[in-house]
C-alpha cells in the first residue's frame, strides 16, 4: 500500500499551518500517511511532521531550493511519485502550493481536484468536497487514475498533533533547466508595519468599490464610530491604496470580529475565507449579484459613497 | 515582442449559473462573456505593446463554438489576432487535457510572454498556468501585481501568504497577473468595427496534433460524482437602498446590541 503523501510548505524554520492541517486530515483517514518538504536548511524541521501524522518525510535540502519558487520543487516531487508510486498527494492551498500542485498534474498527467473544503473516503475510494459557483452548490469529485492530486481550501482543516514520529529519508534534488530560469530578487516576509486588525471587535473593510485611494476614509470614520478598524482586499492592496498589514483572505489575515461591515466589496471566495467566521456580516455592494450577498447576513444593494457617510453620522448620534 | 493572451469565457455575472444536473457540467446555455480576469492579461499585453511601439498580440482561448463572440470582444479591445481552438472532442476536458490543448495552441505561435488571468470567474481553479508552462517548459510566475519587461526578461511583484516577493525570468516565460495590475479598456466603437477585419482562425484538435486519448472526456483524470445543496444558512436580511439603507442598518445592528 503506497499511501498518500501531503506537501508541507515551510517558511522561515516553520511549516505552514494549513499544510500541517491536510497532512493531520490525510492521518485520520487512514493508511500510510508520508510527507514532503523542500528548501534549504529544511533538515532539521523534518522530524516535526511526525507529531501532525506522518509516518515518514522525504526531505529535499538543497540551496536550489531556498526560494518559494514551485518549478524546482515539481522536478523533485514528480520523480518521488514516481519512484515510491505514492497513489494520492495533498496540498494546502497557497500560491506556492497551488503552483505546485498544477505543475505536478501536467507533469504526470494526474487530476487535479482543487479548493476542496472536505476530503473523506467512501467504499475504498477519495471522494473530494468542492463548493462551486460562488458556493452556491457543492460538488463531490473524484478522480480517474492514480495519482489523485488534491488542493485544500485554505484554513479548512486545524492541524491536530496525534504526537507520532518520523522517519526523515532524503531525496536527490535533480533539476530541469527550464525550472531554474525564475529567481526571487526579493523574498516576502511578513510585514509588521501597519495596524493589527486581528484583535478588533468590528471591522469595517474596502474594496475596490471605493473607486481612490482617498475615501477609505470614509470607512476609517465609520470604524472610529464603530470602535473598530479598518481592513482591505488583495485588489486595493495590490494596487498600493492601503497596506498589506489590513488585507484580509487567503494571502492576508484570516479575522472573525463580531461585526464585519463590507463596502465595495465583490466578495471572491478568497476574501471570503479570511472572514467568514465574523459574527455578523454587513455587505453594501451596487450590484444586486455580488457573489458576497450569497453569505452576508445583512445584504445593502446600493452606493456606499452615500450610506457609508450617512451609517457614520447614525452611529455617531447614537453616541 | 511576441506576446500571447489565455483566455476563456465564462457566464455572464448576472446570470444564474448551475451546474447540469443530467451531464454533470456547468450549463453553459446562458449569456455569456469574456473572462473578467483575463481582461486584466489583455490590458498588460496591449500596454507591453504600446509601451515598446512594436511586437503583436494573439488572444487564445480553448472553447466551444458559441464561445466565438467572446473572443472577438478581445479583437475590439485591441488584440490583433485570435485562435479559437474549438472541438467536440475537448468536451469534458480537466484540468490537465484543457492544458494539453493550450500548450499546443500557444506553441505553435512561439511567443515571448504568455499572459493569463488570475482565475476563471466560473471556476476559480486558479491554476492553469502551472500546468501549462509545465508542458511548454517554460518559466513561470503567477499572481504578478506589476510586471516589468526588459532586457530580454521580466520582473514581476507579486503577493503570496507572506507579503511581496519579487521575481525575475527570462523569456520566453508564462506569467498570470493579478486583478489588481491595472483598469481594463473597454472596447471602442472603431474597434469593435475593426475587430471583423482582424485574423481569426478555428483549430480543431486534429489540426493540432492532439490525440482523442489525451483530451476532453478520455483525457481527463477528474470527475464530478455527485450534485449537493450548500450547507444552509438562515435567511438573510436584504435592503434594496431607497435612501433609508443607513437607518435600517443602524435598527439591525442595535437589536442585536451590536452597537
Ligand atoms: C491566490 C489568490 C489569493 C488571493 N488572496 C486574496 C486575499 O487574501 N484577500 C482578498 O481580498 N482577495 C484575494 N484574492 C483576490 C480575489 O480573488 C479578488 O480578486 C479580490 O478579493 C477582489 O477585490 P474587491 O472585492 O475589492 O474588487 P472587485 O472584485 O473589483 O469588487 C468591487 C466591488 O465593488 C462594487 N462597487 C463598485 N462601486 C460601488 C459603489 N459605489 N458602492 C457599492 N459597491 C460598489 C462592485 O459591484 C464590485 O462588486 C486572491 C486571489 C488569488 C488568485
Ligand atoms: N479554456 C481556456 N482557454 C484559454 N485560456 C484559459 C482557458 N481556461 C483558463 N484559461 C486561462 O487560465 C486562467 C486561469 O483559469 P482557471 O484555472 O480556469 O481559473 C484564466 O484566467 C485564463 O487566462
Amino acid at each position: 500500500m503506497p499511501g498518500s503523501l501531503v506537501f508541507l510548505e515551510e517558511h522561515e524554520g516553520k511549516f505552514g499551518k494549513g499544510s500541517l492541517g491536510v497532512l493531520a486530515k490525510a492521518a485520520q483517514l487512514g493508511g500510510d500517511v508520508a510527507a514532503f518538504v523542500a528548501g534549504s536548511g529544511v533538515r532539521e524541521l523534518a522530524p516535526e511532521a511526525g507529531r501532525f501524522g506522518a509516518a515518514k518525510v522525504y526531505v529535499a535540502d538543497d540551496p536550489a531550493l531556498a526560494a518559494p519558487l514551485p518549478q524546482p520543487r515539481v522536478d523533485v516531487l514528480a520523480a518521488l511519485v514516481r519512484a515510491e508510486g505514492f497513489d494520492t498527494v495533498l496540498f494546502g492551498s497557497s500560491v506556492l502550493s497551488a503552483d505546485v500542485a498544477a505543475g505536478l498534474a501536467a507533469r504526470l498527467g494526474a487530476g487535479l481536484n482543487w479548493d476542496l473544503v472536505d476530503l473523506e473516503v467512501r467504499d475504498g475510494t477519495l471522494v473530494g468536497k468542492r463548493p462551486a459557483l460562488q458556493d452556491s452548490v457543492y460538488i463531490d469529485v473524484g478522480w480517474k487514475g492514480e495519482p489523485r492530486l488534491a488542493l485544500v481550501r485554505s484554513g479548512t482543516f486545524e492541524p491536530v498533533e496525534s504526537g507520532g514520529e518520523a522517519t526523515v529519508e532524503d531525496v536527490a534534488v535533480e533539476l530541469e533547466e527550464f525550472s531554474t530560469q525564475a529567481v526571487m530578487l526579493e523574498r516576502a516576509h511578513a510585514e509588521s508595519e501597519g495596524p493589527s486588525i486581528e484583535e478588533a471587535d468590528v471591522i469595517v473593510a474596502g474594496g475596490r468599490g471605493l473607486g481612490e485611494p482617498a475615501k477609505f476614509v470614509l470607512l476609517e470614520e465609520l470604524a472610529q464610530a464603530l470602535g473598530g478598524a479598518v481592513a482591505a482586499t488583495r485588489a486595493v492592496v495590490d494596487a498600493g491604496w492601503y497596506p498589506y498589514a489590513t488585507q484580509v483572505g487567503q494571502t492576508g489575515k484570516t479575522v472573525a470580529p463580531k461585526l464585519y461591515v463590507a463596502c465595495g466589496i465583490s466578495g471572491a471566495i478568497q476574501h471570503k475565507v479570511g472572514m467568514q467566521a465574523s459574527g455578523t456580516i454587513v455587505a453594501i455592494n451596487k450590484d444586486p449579484n455580488a457573489p458576497i450577498f450569497e453569505y452576508a447576513d445583512v445584504s445593502v444593494v446600493g452606493d456606499l459613497h452615500q450610506i457609508v457617510p450617512r451609517l457614520t453620522e447614525l452611529v455617531k448620534a447614537r453616541g | 515582442m511576441k506576446l500571447a493572451v489565455c483566455v476563456k469565457e465564462v457566464p455572464e455575472a448576472s446570470a444564474r449559473t448551475r451546474i447540469d444536473p443530467g451531464t454533470l457540467r456547468l450549463d453553459r446555455s446562458g449569456a455569456a462573456a469574456l473572462n473578467p480576469f483575463d481582461a486584466h492579461a489583455l490590458e498588460e499585453a496591449l500596454r507591453i505593446k504600446e509601451g515598446s511601439g512594436e511586437g503583436n498580440v494573439v488572444a487564445i482561448m480553448v472553447a466551444p463554438a458559441r464561445a466565438a463572440d467572446s473572443l472577438r470582444k478581445a479583437l475590439a479591445i485591441g488584440a490583433d489576432r485570435a485562435v479559437h481552438v474549438s472541438d467536440d472532442a475537448l468536451a469534458g476536458s480537466d484540468l490537465v487535457a484543457t492544458a494539453r490543448v493550450l500548450a499546443k495552441a500557444v506553441e505553435r505561435e512561439g511567443p515571448d510572454l504568455v499572459l493569463l488571468g488570475q482565475q476563471g470567474a466560473d471556476s476559480d481553479g486558479a491554476v492553469l498556468w502551472s500546468a501549462l508552462a509545465d508542458l511548454l517548459r517554460l518559466p513561470v510566475v503567477s499572481q504578478a501585481a506589476s510586471v516589468e519587461l526588459g532586457d530580454g526578461k521580466v520582473t514581476v511583484k507579486r503577493q503570496t501568504e507572506y507579503g511581496y516577493d519579487v521575481i525575475e525570468t527570462p523569456l520566453p516565460a508564462v506569467v498570470a497577473v493579478s486583478d489588481a495590475i491595472n483598469e481594463p479598456r473597454y472596447p471602442s466603437l472603431k474597434g469593435i468595427m475593426g475587430a471583423k477585419k482582424k485574423p481569426f482562425e478555428t483549430l480543431s484538435a486534429a489540426d493540432l496534433g492532439l490525440a482523442a486519448d489525451d483530451v476532453g472526456e478520455p483525457g481527463a483524470r477528474t470527475e464530478v460524482l455527485a450534485l449537493a445543496d450548500p450547507p444552509s444558512r438562515g435567511e438573510g436580511l436584504r435592503i434594496e437602498d431607497d435612501g433609508s439603507a443607513a437607518e435600517r442598518i443602524v435598527d439591525y445592528l442595535a437589536e442585536r446590541k451590536l452597537i
